[in-house]
């Protein structure tokens, strides 16, 4: 007896999608439990000697007494907090231009893309060196040529962890943006006609007709930047190294320097699963907001 | 060239069946019309027989073979789809010789078949062209061509038509008309559009909500209609009905109505339906104003050159007639009509009795 | 008056995007003293000094090959593997679809921390740290959502009947995945292999773990552990950033429309 057609085609279809699952599961979801695992353990890389005992949840109560562990996850949630909002503002201005009919649209909306497609560890680079002691721009425009005036951003607790907030903004606004004009240009402009007869002012089109309309692609950009925001790595490695006394030390990179840098595989892993559980909780509200509908309509 | 057979298909999407106990037989080189109004599950067969879909239940075969298992390139057959489905990306020669280059038949077989198709449909210098740079009609008969070219066992319409203008419309009709009887291939068409229909096929298969209403030529569906159903959706305008029941009177028999009685001594079948409630149904074209039965209020007279449309009202019932032109009837006036008995129908229960 | 106005908010928002960028590249066209001189100079003497000491003492060219390799090889794998998950997805009759849309989705959202220790062990397992491999099995597994949906977003826009028509005409599914699909599919195809490649290209935190030997660091890497003798080298790390922005400054130039289609398709849209 032969297969169906349909059969058929549901064994291809698995075929096809096979290769997407493999990789996915060796390198995604299998590490993800491997963390769980090795979080259970203490793991010294430096004292192989030590073996991997298991600890049950020894890492755990340490973590939770980790003042620095703290510290990172204030930062890591104010980081986010700030950028995020400062993103989606400026994004919001961007796709308000961009979606605006006038000549030279497309360069506009290429400059405007140059900050999304730079490497990070190239914009770190970059800011770092704006932020320069001796010879950044920031210093040269608020002090002039007076270099004994000079401030070392980088070395303030606030300043720095601002500085590394201006870096992402700027970096990613543009990412935000562009996400708000999708659902901006699927606004018809037949509404926008409507509400004029109507005699509706500038402000008001905005807030009766474009707000509403973009909410839910005003929530992808959230929930993506949110997202992005959370694994802020490359602005801290490179601008700052966590310091100074840990004011930009964020959760992914105090992660980084106890497993890699402290050979701590055990404990840096407690700190792997605590990242990837308040990520799956953001993003578990989100979708609760934005609603499944929106979701199983995306393909 | 073979003819096809489709035993008792039943086919669900989700929980919702769209068709049922679907049976019908097309004989080798017979043009087969699936009609019905859109949603009534006659795409859906086209798609079964091309393998395009699984039925549930059933079996078809085309000649001897049963395909029910078999993909649609196993199939030998042809589709025209209803937006044409050329592949952007190729010509139009390349777009009629896609099957046969799946197939690896030799080059110089290719070209000569390709050849005498494109003279066939008359778009032999639209060759080297791009779809998109064809009008609709060219599009029409490239599609038709792409399915002439590989000789298949069977070929399958899809509203070929509906996609064209009023005027292109019929003279494709009669296009595919000539075409069907120079080729004498075996076709199942399926179209909404009952001049098509009636036009074009030998059988018609009408369909509603996923089940088969009547099977027949188009005079059997016109003059014999299986059911309400079919009477209404034949014919334009439509049928007109008339609700009442059959009395009996001085030894005749009478069908009567608020808006009318007449003798029906001379349908003996009518018999056993003395005291219920049946249905009178009759044609526009079949009545005539004059002396008779029906008497009733104009509403609207609508002259269309060749002839003229009345719809009229009585006991509040609305009544379309269909008659020559040279009426001279205005609204608000009455107006007594007469029946041609030909063309009076007796449904019972939605199925017909005499 | 509006008009003017206008017009200012889009020279500033263009100017704030450049700026930091195009002083960068300026520095990288100073000579020495100019790059730490105050007042700045503003107009560079123009000297390739910094990008001959770069690839003369840094090696910058040798990052610029891992870059290509790695970011080549993962766009290319990532892209296959894409067309054919997509094609499923988008198309085919198939059981757990909304799960496996469901966890490509979530791989997409993974902090990069919550798998590094194990990915590390596992690739140190097969000996493939500090090989090309080793960051390349990983990239494909992080690009793969946006590929997929990307290609599968662009696969749904395609008409359904021109599949119906391949497939009567003899194709099977995988004939009509390469003979119609993918070349009517090629420019969302396109697309979603400059963003794969800006990716890979751009990555950072696991090139950083996985190439600790010079010999395999990419461009990125490179450039954040740039080191002088004494000081920072300015003039070299702004002539590395330039030389490993300038190809994404243009595929963005060339390809912006397409860029930002494919950007909201994968996040709007699907």
């Amino acid at each position: 007896m032969r297969l169906s057609v349909i059969a058929r085609e549901k064994i291809f279809a698995v075929s096809l999608i096979i290769p997407s699952i493999l990789f996915v599961t060796v390198f995604a979801f299998y590490p993800l439990l491997y963390s769980f695992y090795l979080s259970l353990h203490r793991i010294i890389l430096g004292l192989p000697g030590l073996g991997q005992p298991f600890i049950w949840f020894e890492n755990y109560r340490e973590l939770f007494a980790d003042r620095i562990a703290l510290h990172a996850m204030i930062n890591t949630f104010l980081f986010v907090f700030l950028s995020t909002f400062f993103e989606i503002l400026f994004g919001l201005c961007i796709a308000l231009v961009i979606n605006q009919h006038f000549r030279g649209r497309g360069v506009v909306r290429a400059a405007v893309l140059v900050p999304w497609a730079i490497p990070t560890v190239v914009s770190s680079q970059m800011w770092r060196f704006i932020f320069h002691d001796k010879y950044g721009l920031v210093n040269y425009a608020i002090y002039g040529s007076q270099v004994s005036h000079y401030k070392a951003w980088l070395a303030d607790p606030v300043f720095a962890f601002s500085a590394i907030v201006v870096a992402d903004v700027w970096k990613t606004s543009s990412f935000a943006g562009l996400l708000i004009l999708a659902g901006l240009q699927m606004i018809p402009d037949e509404l926008y006609e409507a509400a004029r007869i109507d005699g509706a002012s500038a402000w008001q089109q905005f807030k009766k007709i474009t707000l509403p309309l973009i909410r839910p692609a005003l929530l992808i950009a959230l929930l993506f930047r949110t997202m992005d925001a959370f694994r802020v790595f490359d602005l801290v490695f490179v601008m700052t190294q966590g310091g100074p006394a840990d004011a930009t030390n964020v959760l992914q990179f105090y992660g980084y320097k106890k497993i890699f840098a402290e050979g701590l595989m055990g404990y840096g892993s407690t700190i792997s699963v605590l990242v990837f559980v308040i990520t799956l909780f953001i993003s578990l509200a989100y979708i609760r907001v934005l609603g499944t509908r929106l979701f199983e309509e995306r393909i | 060239m073979t003819g096809l057979r489709i035993n008792d298909l039943k086919k669900s999407f989700d929980s919702t069946t769209v068709l049922d106990n679907i049976s019908f037989a097309v004989s080798e080189g017979e043009f087969c019309i699936l009609l019905g109004p859109s949603g009534c599950g006659k795409t859906t067969i086209l798609r079964l027989i091309a393998g395009l879909e699984q039925q549930d239940k059933g079996e078809i075969y085309i000649g001897e073979q049963e395909v029910s298992t078999l993909t649609p390139k196993e199939r030998n057959i042809a589709m025209v789809f209803q937006s044409y489905a050329l592949y952007p990306h190729l010509n139009v020669y390349e777009n009629m010789s896609f099957s046969l280059r799946i197939k690896k038949t030799p080059g110089h077989e290719i070209d000569a078949v390709v050849k005498k198709t494109a003279d066939l449909l008359d778009i032999a210098d639209l060759l080297r062209r791009k779809p998109k740079e064809l009008s609709g009609g060219q599009r029409q008969r490239v599609a038709i061509g792409r399915a002439i070219v590989r000789n298949p066992s069977l070929f399958l319409f899809d509203e070929p038509l509906s996609n064209l203008d009023a005027k292109l419309r019929t003279a494709t009709r009669v296009e595919l008309a000539k075409l069907h009887r120079k080729l004498g291939s075996t076709i199942v068409y399926v179209t909404h559009d009952q001049t098509e229909a009636m036009t074009l096929g030998q059988k018609i298969i009408l369909l509603n909500n996923g089940i088969i209403q009547q099977i027949g030529t188009p005079d059997d569906l016109y003059g014999r209609p299986a059911n309400v159903f079919v009477a209404g959706f034949i014919g334009s305008p439509q049928m007109n009905f008339i609700e009442g029941s059959v009395v009996v009177k001085d030894e005749k028999q009478f069908f009567r109505s608020p808006a009318c009685t007449i003798d029906i001594s001379n349908r003996p079948a009518l018999k056993d339906y003395i005291g219920k409630n049946i249905i009178m149904g009759i044609r526009p074209e079949f009545l005539t104003p004059d002396e008779g039965p029906l008497t009733a209020r104009i509403e609207l007279v609508e002259h269309l050159g060749s002839e003229t449309i009345i719809y009229a009202r009585a006991a509040g019932i609305g009544i379309t007639a269909r008659i020559l032109s040279g009426f001279q009837g205005r609204e608000g006036q009455d107006i007594t009509f007469s029946f041609d008995n030909k063309g009076i129908h007796f449904f019972h229960n939605g199925i017909r009795i005499a | 008056m509006r008009k003017i106005f206008f017009y200012v908010i889009v020279v500033i928002i263009v100017f704030l995007s450049l700026l930091p960028f195009l002083w960068f590249v300026d520095t990288s066209l100073k000579s020495t003293v100019e790059v730490t001189s105050i007042p700045p100079v503003l107009v560079p003497s123009g000297s390739l000094h910094f990008y001959q000491s770069g690839i003369e003492q840094y090696e910058l060219l040798h990052y610029v090959k891992n870059s290509i390799i790695v970011a080549g090889m993962t766009t290319l794998v990532t892209i296959i593997i894409s067309i054919f998950a997509g094609y499923a997805l988008a198309r085919l009759r198939m059981r757990f679809k909304g799960l496996m849309l469901g966890g490509l989705l979530i791989v997409s959202m993974f902090p990069q921390i919550s798998i590094a220790g194990p990915v590390w062990r596992i690739l140190d397992a097969f000996g493939w740290l500090n090989s090309y491999q080793g960051l390349i099995l990983p990239y494909v597994t992080l690009t793969l959502p946006l590929g997929v949906w990307i290609v599968a977003s662009f696969f749904k826009e395609l008409p359904r009947e021109l599949e119906d028509a391949a497939r009567i005409d003899g194709c099977g599914h995988l004939q009509t995945l390469f003979k119609i699909i993918f070349p009517l599919a090629a420019p969302g195809i396109f697309t979603a292999a400059i963003l794969v490649f800006i990716y890979a290209w751009n990555e950072f935190f696991f090139a950083l773990l996985i190439m600790t030997q010079k010999q395999f660091q990419t461009l990125p890497v490179g450039i954040a552990l740039f080191q002088g003798q004494y000081t920072l080298p300015w003039g070299e790390i702004a002539a590395a950033s330039t030389i490993a922005t300038v190809p994404l400054v243009l595929l963005v130039f060339l390809f912006q429309k397409r860029i930002v289609r494919g950007l909201s398709a994968g996040a709007i849209k699907g």
